[in-house]
């Protein structure tokens, strides 16, 4: 499984409040999420995540176990999100949204090229190559499906 | 030889897992997208409703008609499908599982991330997302990675003014926001004996805050006592002090009243730092100190007297509520000039009955102090019931004295 985008770069510790704030929860309406998406960490960064990857530091979604985050960074388009390190009810919520996650040690810079490949367990970023922490083979078999709901329906 | 995790699981860690689940929960809040993604998923049936429970306590009672009706098409759901619920007022999740439902060695999932609150009665129990929740609810089971361990070591005995909310922020002081991510904490030690149940509660609660995906104490006397309490009879584990990654000591005869300042839970300082800080409200409550200790803690202490401050209570369950006013604390938090609302989450998760405006200041026995997450502009210091109540005696934040 591959993909690439230009690099956003966060900081460590974004915890899903910042991704999305709990007064956006109550709703079914995803497109909501996605336009608020990291309002109260920077408001102008909704409008430039689409076809992005996100990188940010260590402990990538940490707080809440709000699903609304992933959707939200989904549903705004990111390709995928890289980090030092994830919580890990937003790891595991990424992967059953569909929305790839990468652990890996990069060097970031905003705008930079970043290519993935899953299965190859590297990172790229602007050509330079990162090994990627291999992700279980049921998590890769949820990623390749695009989620729990669609993995559910094609073993069911 | 094994963690209560690896035992529980029956696997050594690092390994994956599915495994059935016993308990498996959601609330208002994460209920709803379980229940989309329920729907995604084209199942009808479910093989074992009596496992599964729905706690409605994130926004009790609603705030608005869109709250209102998503929360009723849930409680349709929960009468149709057989998942017993536990509507408005009942309380918060994982306070009303704590009240008989879960067991010492039982497998629980929760969706919402303080679900590690129940490891304090030997379970092995972890938060999940609401798709998760969906595939428990259509298959009974889910898949782990049994996780590697940390022992928290307990020493001594805690002492007035100091009490186990200062433990948890203690700990998680010293693990910092990520130094538990994906491991388990076992809170083990002669110390751990000492603590009550609802003590243990709010050391398991802070676990997450660490990074943790579970934090367990084995059942012993206290867990047996207090599951007797709710009409359930358990029997104790036996720890066997093995396979630990590392060890964390803590010293229970050096703890002393802490504060989280904003906006890091791991950013704790003695409360004597910070007393001064104006306040604007004081919060008592949530799954990490809504608890009837923590309510009589706090009471001890405003009894004949008024706050200085706005002052909101929320009781963790009805159990809790019942319980404060058959022993008179609650008209002693009344009587001081405190704001009772129903058992739920109240105002934690900023999104109603005490969110905070621009630039206010709020001290409250929560376990989150993230930017925004009170009410946009608002800060949140995290502290006990004790410091609380003392607190809002004063308006600003202040060391609580010896009881």
């Amino acid at each position: 499984m591959q993909g690439s985008g230009p690099a956003v770069c966060l900081g460590r510790d974004i915890d899903t409040d910042l991704i999305i704030a709990g007064r956006y929860l109550r709703t079914k309406n995803r497109s909501v999420w996605a336009e608020h998406v990291f309002e109260d960490l920077d408001p102008a960064l909704a409008a430039r995540i689409r076809g992005s990857v996100i990188v940010a530091g260590r402990n990538m979604g940490c707080g809440s176990s709000r699903e609304q985050a992933v959707v939200a960074l989904r549903e705004a388009g990111v390709v995928a999100v890289v980090a030092e390190s994830f919580a890990r009810i937003f790891f595991r919520n990424a992967v059953n949204v569909g929305l790839p996650v990468i652990e890996a040690s990069v060097t970031c810079t905003d705008g930079a090229r970043v290519a993935f490949d899953l299965d190859g367990g590297w990172i790229e970023v602007d050509g330079e190559r990162y090994p990627a922490r291999p992700l279980s083979e049921k998590m890769v078999a949820i990623l390749r499906a695009g989620g729990l709901v669609p993995y559910w329906r094609s073993w069911r | 030889m094994s963690t209560l995790s690896e035992a529980i699981l029956g696997a050594p860690a690092g390994s994956y897992v599915d495994r059935e689940v016993d308990i498996a929960f959601a609330h208002d809040g994460t209920g709803v997208l379980a229940r989309e993604a329920l729907r995604e998923m084209g199942v009808e049936h479910l093989p074992h409703p009596e496992r599964l429970r729905l706690v409605f306590d994130h926004i009790v009672p609603a705030n608005t008609g869109t709250t209102a009706t998503l929360q009723a098409e849930l409680r349709e759901y929960a009468r149709v499908s057989g998942i017993e619920l536990s509507d408005a007022g009942g309380g918060i999740c994982h306070q009303v599982m704590s009240e008989g439902v879960v067991r010492p060695g039982m497998v629980v999932v929760g969706a919402d991330s303080h679900t590690c609150t129940l490891g304090a009665l030997g379970a092995f129990a972890t938060g999940v997302g609401a798709t998760d929740m969906a595939a428990v609810w259509a298959s009974g089971s889910t898949w782990f990675r049994v996780p590697e361990t940390i022992a928290v070591n307990l020493t001594g005995h805690l002492s007035s003014p100091a009490e186990p909310k200062d433990v948890a922020l203690a700990y998680v002081a010293e693990l910092g926001m990520e130094g538990a991510t994906y491991r388990a904490l076992e809170f083990v030690g002669d110390g751990a004996a000492t603590i009550s149940m609802d003590g243990r509660l709010t050391l398991s609660n802070m676990a997450v805050e660490t990074g943790a995906k579970a934090g367990m104490f084995y059942a012993d006397a206290v867990t047996v006592r207090h599951l007797a309490e709710h009409g359930v009879t358990a029997s104790p584990q036996a720890p066997e002090d093995c396979c630990y990654e590392r060890t964390v000591a803590i010293n229970l005869d050096d703890i002393v009243p802490l504060v989280a300042v904003p906006h890091r839970v791991d950013t704790v300082r003695e409360a004597e730092e910070v007393a001064g800080t104006h306040l604007d409200q004081v919060f008592v409550g949530t799954c990490t100190n809504g608890r009837y200790e923590d309510l009589a803690r706090f009471a001890r202490i405003v009894r004949g007297k008024k706050v200085a401050v706005r002052t909101l209570v929320f009781p963790a369950s009805r159990t809790v509520l019942a319980r404060a006013i058959a022993t008179g604390v609650l008209a002693d938090i009344v009587d001081a000039g405190c704001t009772v609302g129903s058992p739920g989450c109240g105002p934690c998760l900023g999104a109603h009955m005490g969110v905070l405006g621009e630039g206010e200041v709020c001290l409250s026995t929560a376990n989150r102090n993230f930017k925004n997450r009170m009410g946009v502009g608002g800060e949140v210091y995290l502290a006990s019931p004790s410091t609380a109540a003392a607190s809002a005696l004063a308006g600003e934040i202040t060391v609580p004295e010896v009881a």
